[in-house]
């Protein structure tokens, strides 16, 4: 066998704040793909309705939303029926959610492969952003069935949802990998967890309309970036507004520091991982 | 060569480990509970904070290593457990940083410090044969033209479509086991794998290893099988205590280890206990001595070995062996005879002058070897002796004397032994 000498290899300790290493990512884009597949199969396995869940589950919610928020507590829903009202802010905020728990857990339920091989560690959590990606497409289409049922006809506002799609992508993957970081260090993230996750449900209008929200504190409250998301979203697809350029703005902005302070993060955390988790 | 595969220059590696905790009385302990919560995150995020380097709780689990590996050698890494032999695999493989020091590679680079990893219990084999590939760094074009051989060396074929939960434990091991056997990388890094599946599997893997140690590839190999170390590598490290304590031919290393931390107390006479000794049911060792009255040479007389065998097996071709070891574990003498074999027992006995040996503690080692090869039965430093300082002998006042005490023949004046 020749010797390579093209492929040099220098391990040495890293200090500080390091940039990610985008050609070894591409290398590695097939375990990304295998990850993301073993990500969705495992999740479905042995389960009689399979990827049904990923429709049960929203409708189910949203269900128990219409009835709770929409029929007790007569909560408005800007003039539009309430499951449809709803629905749309489920999908989205089902897809972050689920972002939150599995990325935060995915670095510690990996912990086996971390400590016995070597990969880029971002590889996880795109992995658990990409694998939900699949539960937000089937409730996606299950949308677009409630539109069709209601007559509901999206006008060339659809134009933006890729722009809303990208940034609640953003803010997923930029959470998960604030938490996943730290998670591996502090496992109280994964108590605080789901407690968390009901605290940022009600901070976004999903069971309510944002025309509640007072007005002198509606910037505070854009600074969650699914507020932009679902409300643009509510605006595209089924006209409960104008779109909220603001909110949209505002979102894309915490969203892109999200992610970039969520990927430097990670990588200054990077390094401990295997010894610690 | 100037450029080596493998450049390990001061290499070291710290850890916290924890601070044992004191006794407490009830009330110490309920203000601790109080407290707790503070105290849990000074602990937790001190995990990976090295400011204090008097601190207790800081331990090293390697010390400056430094070593260069060749293109095409095969390496074992040996030592006791905690002598740092994993984390120096772990990185190497990168899978932790070094706290300092610097470590070059050339070459692609596979480590094996487990087989299976990243197999997921609900995804079938052929899912997990890809799922595991690409963790080991393979890419998915490498594993599509693998496949069907990396699924003939398993030997799952009919299994292949079935989660890997309903596999026996052998199953997932052999599958495992071919996926990493088809990697291709220009160095591979493997800790002891081989330590799973039965006798028939490992030989299996040993022998796919030899193969891969035989193609030119660079292989470093951490075992604990000195057997397995011995048969692959030609050269090996030791590792003691974070630190690197011996570098040379495998079989000084290994006698290195295996003598370490036995007591200087000389040992005369062996007797093996049934069941102690090797599976091969055709011969047996019973007993090993040094000569028959006090066991220990005596000044100025030849030493004796008597070695008792028993056989079972009457054409078998056995040979016996010993090896004299000096205190430094250099081996000075091998020396060994066929066994005619006989029903029941029958002795050895092999004759040394020594004189020739210099005074100083020795070891013995014993071996049954098979037709010339095959190493059947080893027992490291099974005895011990003594020869004693010879007054008698002119002295002369060197602080490095040769090994042995073996003159020249000289044509020309006298002679002066030392």
């Amino acid at each position: 066998m020749k010797p390579n000498t093209n492929n040099i290899t220098v391990i040495r300790p890293s200090k500080g704040w390091r940039v990610v290493d985008i050609k070894e990512l591409i290398e590695y884009r097939d375990l990304l793909y295998f990850l993301v597949v073993r990500g969705i199969k495992a999740r479905y396995a042995q389960s009689v309705l399979g990827v049904g869940w990923a429709v049960i589950q929203p409708l189910a919610q949203t269900l128990i939303f219409t009835v709770v928020f929409g029929n007790l507590a007569g909560l408005s829903s800007d003039g539009v029926p309430y499951v449809l009202f709803s629905f749309v802010a489920m999908v989205p905020w089902n897809y972050f959610s689920g972002i939150l728990n599995e990325s935060a857990n995915s670095l510690v339920s990996n912990k086996n492969m971390l400590s016995k091989v070597y990969f880029p560690r971002l590889v996880l959590p795109f992995a658990a952003v990409l694998s939900k990606f699949l539960d937000f497409t089937i409730g996606g289409i299950v949308a677009i069935g409630f539109f069709i049922y209601y007559g509901y006809m999206p006008g060339l506002e659809v134009l933006v949802l890729p722009i809303l799609i990208i940034i609640m992508i953003m803010t997923s993957l930029g959470t998960g990998m604030i938490l996943s970081a730290l998670a591996v260090q502090y496992r109280d993230v994964n108590h605080a967890m789901s407690f968390l996750v009901r605290l940022l449900m009600y901070s976004a209008p999903i069971v309510y309309s944002i025309s509640i929200v007072p007005e002198k504190y509606l910037f505070w409250y854009s600074l969650n970036p699914m507020v932009g998301v679902i409300e643009g979203m509510r605006a595209a697809l089924i006209g409960t507004r104008d779109l909220p350029w603001d909110l949209i703005g505002i979102g894309g902005a915490v969203s892109v520091i999200l992610f970039v302070v969520g990927i430097f993060f990670f990588k200054r955390m990077e390094s401990r991982f295997a010894d610690i988790a | 060569m100037s450029n080596p595969s493998i450049k390990v220059e001061n290499i070291s590696k710290r850890y916290r480990i924890g601070a044992q905790q004191q006794e407490e009385t009830l009330v110490q302990q309920i203000t601790r509970s109080i407290i707790q919560p503070f105290s849990n995150f000074n602990r937790i995020s001190s995990l990976s904070k090295f400011d204090d380097h008097d601190d207790p709780t800081i331990f090293w689990a390697l010390k400056d290593i430094n070593f260069e590996v060749q293109q095409g050698e095969v390496l074992g890494i040996i030592g006791h457990n905690g002598a740092g032999k994993s984390t120096l695999l772990k990185i190497l493989s990168r899978i932790t940083e070094p706290t300092s020091g610097e470590i070059t590679l050339r070459g692609r680079v596979s480590a094996l410090l487990e087989v299976g990893t990243g197999f997921h219990p609900e995804l079938t084999g052929r899912d997990n044969i890809y799922m595991n590939g690409t963790i080991l760094g393979m890419r998915k074009r490498e594993i599509d033209e693998k496949l069907d051989e990396i699924i003939a060396f398993s030997g799952v074929e009919k299994y292949l479509d079935t989660p890997v939960k309903f596999y026996s434990s052998g199953m997932r091991v052999r599958l495992a086991f071919s996926v990493a056997a088809h990697l291709e990388p220009e160095i591979l890094i493997i800790d002891e794998v081989l330590a799973v599946g039965d006798a028939e599997f490992q030989k299996k893997c040993l022998g796919k290893m030899e193969d891969v140690a035989g193609q030119g590839r660079t292989v470093l190999f951490v075992s604990h099988n000195m057997e397995s170390v011995e048969r692959l590598c030609s050269r090996a490290l030791l590792l003691e205590n974070g630190l690197k304590s011996m570098d040379g031919s495998v079989e000084t290393i290994i006698s290195g280890y295996m003598s370490k931390g036995e007591s200087d107390e000389l040992v005369g006479y062996y007797e093996w206990n049934e069941g102690e000794l090797t599976e091969c049911q055709s011969i047996q060792l019973h007993s090993i001595r040094i000569n028959d009255k006090n066991q220990q040479p005596e000044l100025g007389q030849p030493i004796k070995f008597t070695t008792e065998i028993q056989s079972y097996d009457l054409k078998a071709k056995y040979e016996v062996w010993l090896h004299i070891l000096d205190s430094k574990k250099n081996k000075i003498i091998s020396s060994g005879t066929a066994i005619t074999p006989v029903l029941g027992r029958q002795t050895y006995n092999a004759e040394l002058d020594g004189e020739v040996l210099q005074p100083g503690i020795y070891s013995v080692n014993v071996l049954i070897v098979k037709n010339s090869t095959d190493k059947l039965f080893r027992a490291s430093t099974i005895l011990k002796f003594q020869i004693s300082e010879d007054n008698s002998r002119i002295k002369l006042p060197e602080k490095n004397p040769a090994i042995l005490r073996i003159g020249l023949n000289w044509f020309d004046g006298k002679e002066i032994k030392k």
